[in-house]
């Protein structure tokens, strides 16, 4: 019997590997998405187009100004003489932020009047808009506590040090990248398994795998094998890249984040079997995986985190196994995180694969019987 | 050349035949109609750039008034969900277990310190890095409650607070700031993606594989009049899908729509007819729906998704990425649509998305005939 389950396993990753365009299709995706992913998956906000309209042309204004063209966030400023210019750089998308400092601003701060100046956002981009607010605010603020300003002997009473775990620059490719390695292997468990019910069933070879000695567990362990393979060896690939390219710190243990992957494929791989054993063509198939595909990713908090979702939509996260593996993840990469919180994140990962399995047993005999 | 000019009546038959066609298979619907539903709803619902409810911890080493006051400070705003302990170190296994995303930690002599002449009360704010955008706004949140706080501290007690610069911000379009308004129109973008490149690609692929492409072939039908037959009913499919989201996105999301229905067909229409050569395209080429699907995957919904601004912003990108950015359609329809919902229609920008996305639509036609004269 162990024979003809090796025998399976050989031949079922044959049949992915041997196809050039098949092969290709496997790994280019992948590799092409992790390039994407890692530059452009930021909420970030850098190079940022500002428009500046100063009425002012005090000493304080000018200051700020100086200050906004230090920072490294902003690229361009763009100063313009109308609130009709200003406002039209904004409508046009050729600044995402204009601000604007009325004529008494120098004036008004001298005389212990603190002035404000206005910020003018763009809702068409609401994420970005408020952490350029916030950049802006920032400056503010310093500019606020190193300049001492006549009117009070008064003084701030609290100071505030701000401090950045486990990523301290707040690189958002120390986030991304590890990220990645979840959608990775989700991708090619998912594609491998879900696909090849379909494409045998198409290609007529299915009828002959029933007709072989090998019994429905045996046929189902040739599937899922290959899955786990493939998809912890692309998962492999995109650890060395992460650590070697991308310079990201690995300071957890590798055995602990292998076991939680090998957990995690098991409950994607049942999932994977029974689209296949449900779906006649491998077009459907692709959309299965497709319709499960959006929302675990978008509801497991690497798009967003799940606690912006609304509170009656939160608890559906606890059925998805990315969301917990995105934890681990993260955590044994960045975090160190101790064994007692792998485990608890591991486990509800077993209970739903568990769950699929068995579901994608019971399809995969009923389609054979 | 047998047959020099285009016959309306074929063209008629093979747009009723791919009608038939469309309507028979399942996934075409799923894919026009129940696909956009759930990606409406999960932009709608589920993926959130509005920060409520941050988890944060708050290290309480010493319980005075002021101290309390602070905590009390915290608790009020919106935008945090306080958990108190007195140690630290619990507070820290929190944070690595991901608990919560951010410590605020308020010293002993936190009291003392404030009302030293030549001292400030040092709070520390630690945030969980592993999520950097989360840590960015738990860092921005805690600063503006603890000004806002100690401002109002100066007012009650009577002290000057010395003359500071402030700023009062206006948000245009999208006043409420909620993500939202921007994300359901942008994952309209995906929809036609879809429903352009990954349908059409599957099913041309599809007729290559079953060696149906070759029996019309070889029927008096000319290319053009395949191509027609095979575009026109998806191009409908499309607006037809067009109609629907726009019709939940504006009915259920209530996503204001300020722009003209007409500027949103047109749009739409120039980038269906690109996508849907692009689909084209890939599927003559390939002629399996497998390899299909995928090369569809990368061309046509992961630029959408990755490379068009809808959720990640564009001027972020190294400049090779936001080069890359041109060169795919989505950009264009994704900065369209934005401007249509939200903030109307405004000409300069819309014509020269517009113009652009025509200008996609007559490269892929003319790349697919050549390709599908080849092909013969």
């Amino acid at each position: 019997m162990l024979n003809r389950i090796r025998a399976l396993i050989v031949k079922e990753t044959l049949a992915v590997l041997r196809d050039p365009r098949n092969r290709a299709a496997l790994i280019l995706p992948p590799l092409l998405q992790l390039m994407l992913f890692a530059f452009t998956a930021t909420l970030e906000v850098k190079n940022i187009n500002l428009a500046v309209l100063n009425e002012d042309y005090g000493q304080v204004s000018s200051e700020l100004i100086q200050r906004f063209e230090a920072s490294r966030n902003f690229r361009n400023i763009r100063f313009v003489d109308s609130s009709a210019a200003l406002r039209d750089l904004v409508d046009r998308q050729t600044a995402i932020v204009g601000v604007h400092f009325q004529a008494d601003f120098s004036r008004l701060f001298y005389a212990g009047r603190s002035p404000s100046m206005e910020i003018l956002l763009d809702g068409r981009k609401s994420n970005a808009a408020q952490i350029v607010q916030g950049y802006i605010i920032s400056i503010i603020d310093q500019y606020n506590s190193e300049t001492t300003a006549p009117g009070a002997q008064a003084r701030k009473e609290v100071s505030i040090t701000a401090r950045n775990w486990f990523n301290p620059n707040l690189d958002y490719i120390w986030f991304t990248v590890p990220s990645l390695i979840v959608i990775i292997t989700l991708q090619v468990s998912m594609n491998v398994t879900s696909m090849s019910v379909a494409r045998e069933r198409e290609m007529g070879t299915f009828d002959q795998l029933l007709v072989s000695p090998s019994g429905p567990l045996e046929i189902m362990a040739g599937k899922t094998i290959p899955a786990f393979i493939l998809a912890l060896a692309e998962a492999t690939i995109f650890l060395l890249v992460a650590v070697f390219i991308f310079r990201i710190p690995f300071r957890g243990s590798l055995p602990l984040l292998y076991g939680s992957l090998i957990v995690f494929v098991a409950s994607i791989v049942g999932i994977g079997l029974a689209i296949s054993s449900i779906v006649a063509t491998q077009q459907q198939a692709l959309l299965c995986i497709f319709t499960f595909m959006m929302p675990a990713l978008l509801m497991c908090g690497y798009t967003t985190p799940i606690e912006n979702m609304p509170n009656w939509l939160q608890p559906f996260t606890y059925a998805n196994p990315l969301r917990y593996m995105m934890i681990i993840v993260k955590g044994v990469f960045l975090k160190s995180m101790p064994i007692a919180d792998v485990i608890g994140n591991i486990w509800p990962m077993a209970i739903i694969a568990i769950f699929t399995l068995t579901l994608a047993s019971w399809f995969f005999r009923r389609r054979l019987a | 050349m047998n047959h020099p000019s285009m016959s309306l009546r074929r063209l008629r038959s093979l747009i009723w035949k791919e009608a038939l066609q469309i309507i028979s298979d399942p996934s075409s619907i799923l894919i026009a109609f129940v696909l956009p539903v759930v990606l409406l709803f999960l932009f709608g619902y589920a993926v959130s750039l509005d920060i409520t409810g941050l988890k944060i911890g708050v290290a309480l080493e010493e319980r005075t008034a002021e101290s309390e006051s602070l905590v009390a400070a915290l608790r009020d705003s919106k935008y945090f969900d306080v958990k108190e302990s007195l140690d630290r170190r619990g507070l820290e296994r929190d944070l690595v277990s991901g608990r919560i995303r951010g410590i605020v930690i308020i010293p002993i002599n936190f009291s003392r310190k404030m009302v030293w002449e030549n001292d400030q009360s040092p709070v520390q704010v630690i945030a969980d890095g592993s999520e950097p955008n989360t840590a960015n706004f738990v860092q921005n949140y805690v600063r503006s409650a603890i000004g806002v706080w100690s401002q109002r501290r100066a007012m009650e007690t009577g002290t000057d607070m010395p003359s500071q610069v402030g700023e009062e911000s206006r948000v245009w379009f999208n006043s409420s700031l909620e993500s939202k308004n921007f994300l359901v129109p942008g994952s309209i973008a995906i929809v036609l993606t879809l429903i352009g490149t990954l349908l059409t690609a599957l099913v041309v692929a599809r007729e290559w594989e079953r060696g149906t492409m070759e029996a019309l072939m070889a029927t008096p039908v000319r290319i053009q009049e395949l191509v027609l037959g095979k575009l026109i009913p998806y191009f409908c499919l499309g607006l037809g899908s067009m109609a629907f989201c726009t019709l939940v996105a504006v009915g259920i999301f209530r996503v204001p729509l300020r722009g003209s229905l007409l500027s949103l067909g047109l749009i739409t229409s120039a980038f269906l007819a690109g996508s849907l050569g692009i689909g084209l395209l890939v599927s003559t080429l390939s002629k399996s729906q497998f390899v299909a699907s995928q090369i569809a995957l990368v061309l046509g919904f992961l630029p959408a998704l990755q490379l068009s601004g809808f959720l990640f912003e564009i001027s972020s990108t190294p400049p090779p990425i936001q080069g890359l950015t041109y060169l795919f359609p989505a950009r264009y329809l994704v900065q369209a649509l934005q401007t249509i919902f939200l903030a109307g229609d405004i000409p300069v920008l819309l014509w020269t998305n517009g113009f652009v996305l025509a200008g996609f639509a007559a490269l892929f036609f003319f790349l697919t005939a050549r390709v599908t004269h080849k092909r013969l």
